[in-house]
């Protein structure tokens, strides 16, 4: 042991040791290289993927002007709804107040209780059951009247379907990720005067954001597939009902389309992918006692210029 | 001169749980109370009633005149909305033992926060504001860092600046230094002594006997939600009337 004050003269060489052999590894890449080799042999090879047919339909115009965009507005849409109206009921179930507890209460029961496939098939019938809406007095004069049945909006009752469905499991979410914080932030924020609505908009819900982003992520791509359902509305322009049902039923050639359709599901839950690694990347801010590589190079810098250290960095 | 904080036989029951039993006692404007006592004596509820984090059962708590939590309305007593509770709040700040730093906001996003949010003082003021704040704390090269990159003494003090930022005329410490690492208690203190020095009116929860015989004008030790005894630091330190305070103090010190 050296006196703890005095640094050594110069400072040991850098270690240089030679790194621990992994040979399993190999064999397992190889054994799994072999196997997908064989797969992609025979998937080629087979006449049935009807290969010729994917390229010709796989940049359709008819599959993405149509198609594509419209799984993409039913997922943006819904999403959107879902979200907003999940934040909603997540703290009213949360809230202090018993009716708003109750209320949400019964959506979840409701919405997370029945088949998706259900409601949607109960949205589509809507303007049958509700053939007019009228806005007055009960029982007394109407200022509003609107005749459903006489408008066409499968696309509309598509989203409003999805979108209450998803609310309920995004509710969930969002009310794990609000109780994932710790009490004492609430009640530092309401010692600081803040009401509690304010306190959790600007502490407990940004902090919640951390714990319901990747879940959230995850109910994204599942919407986007999801949204393969809404033929039971029906509505038939997404990119399963162009692909599978529209142009597969024309062509008589069912692989080759859903294998386009399965495409372009992918191509999109990847970019969905890597929308949600910079998001939660975003949310984590401050959740690790990890310096950044800006304020490492800023720590290297001082250490350089002999500035004093210590002084409890914490890292 | 109405005193900063008049408790008169507070009471503070959990469901059958008698936490706090009658609380009498008087904190002057510019005085530093340390209140004193085993775990579960009531010490730190008695603290949050004191800003209305715990409703009081039984008995009067006023801060600065005021009756804390409800509204006198002579012969009844009107429970207060959220709204003028909020408000009550405003004018006393708390410390907490764990600190409770915002994590996802840096030191000086922690001290600005409320005086924009809840004060609405524009933002290069707050800024200012709490820069000043964070240099007086030792902490101004700090301010960008997240809570998590500070060390447990630091937060503690980005904590009492966050709190003095709402200008309070009350400070309230719940055990501001339990939590640290004994070498990181000092620099805290000390924080706390200059506070005191600049004639804060303070009410601290606290075990650090050294500080209270240099810092307090008045010791209070509570045992089982009564008040033991209390009286000048000095005295009650030195020379304890009743035996359980003998009992604690033979332990402690």
């Amino acid at each position: 042991m050296t006196d703890v004050d005095t640094p050594p003269a110069t400072t040991p060489a850098a270690i240089d040791a030679v790194p621990l052999r992994h040979p399993w590894r190999w064999v397992a890449a190889v054994v799994i290289i072999i196997l997908l080799a064989l797969f992609l042999y025979g998937a080629a090879t087979n006449d049935a993927y009807r290969w010729h047919v994917f390229g010709e339909y796989v940049f359709n115009e008819r599959v993405l002007s149509v198609g594509l965009l419209n799984t993409l507005q039913l997922t943006i849409y819904s999403m959107v709804l879902a979200i907003a109206l999940g934040v909603l009921l997540a703290v009213m179930r949360l809230s202090p107040n018993p009716v708003f507890k109750s209320v949400s209460w019964v959506y979840l029961w409701i919405f997370r209780g029945t088949p998706v496939y259900v409601q949607l098939v109960f949205w589509g019938l809507i303007p049958t059951i509700y053939a007019n809406i009228q806005l007055g007095v009960p029982f007394g004069p109407s200022f509003f009247h609107l005749n459903l049945q006489a408008l066409s909006i499968p696309f509309l009752l598509a989203i409003v379907g999805l979108a209450l469905n998803e609310a309920a499991y995004m509710a969930e979410i969002i009310r794990a990720g609000i109780s994932s914080v710790p009490e004492g932030q609430l009640e530092a924020s309401t010692a600081l005067g803040m009401s509690w609505g304010m306190a959790m908009r600007r502490t407990v819900l940004p902090q919640a954001m951390r714990v319901i982003i990747p879940p959230t992520g995850n109910e994204v791509i599942s919407m986007l597939k999801t949204t393969s359902l809404v033929t039971a509305v029906p509505f038939a322009l997404d990119l399963y009902g162009i692909t599978s049902r529209e142009i597969a039923a024309r062509e008589f050639e069912p692989v080759p389309l859903l294998l386009v359709a399965a495409f372009w599901y992918l191509v999109v839950t990847s970019i969905l992918m890597v929308g949600q690694y910079y998001l939660e990347r975003y949310y984590s801010r401050g959740a690790s006692r990890k310096l950044t590589n800006k304020q490492l190079e800023v720590l290297a810098k001082a250490q350089g210029t002999g500035a004093p250290g210590g002084g409890g960095e914490g890292a | 001169m109405t005193p900063m904080v008049k408790a008169e036989e507070v009471c503070k029951s959990f469901g059958a749980l008698h936490v706090l039993k009658g609380i009498t006692l008087e904190v002057g404007k510019g005085e530093v109370m340390c209140m004193v006592g085993p775990s579960g004596s009531g010490k730190s509820t008695f603290l949050r009633c004191i800003n209305h984090l715990e409703v009081v059962n039984a008995g009067r708590l006023h801060v600065d005149g005021d009756l804390i939590g409800y509204r006198d309305g002579g012969a009844k007593l009107y429970e207060i909305s959220p709204r003028v509770a909020a408000k009550q709040r405003r004018e006393i700040g708390m410390v907490f033992q764990h600190f409770n730093l915002f994590p996802h906001r840096t030191a000086l996003g922690n001290v600005i926060e409320a005086p924009i949010h809840v004060k609405g003082v524009k933002k290069a003021e707050a800024v200012a504001r709490g820069e000043d704040l964070l240099e007086q704390v030792g902490l101004a090269d700090k301010a960008h860092a997240y809570p998590a990159q500070l060390s447990g003494g630091q937060q503690q003090r980005v904590a009492i600046a966050r709190a003095l930022a709402m200008n309070p005329k009350l400070m309230l410490f719940d055990e501001p230094t339990s939590a640290l690492d004994p070498e990181l208690v000092g620099e805290v203190l000390a924080v706390m002594k200059k506070l005191a020095s600049e004639g804060m009116t303070m009410v601290v929860v606290t075990h650090e006997m050294g500080f209270a015989r240099e810092v307090a004008n008045q010791l209070v030790f509570m045992d089982g939600g009564i008040v033991v005894e209390s009286g000048p630091p000095r005295d009650v330190l030195a020379n304890p009337q009743h035996e359980r305070t003998k009992a604690f103090l033979s332990k402690v010190l």
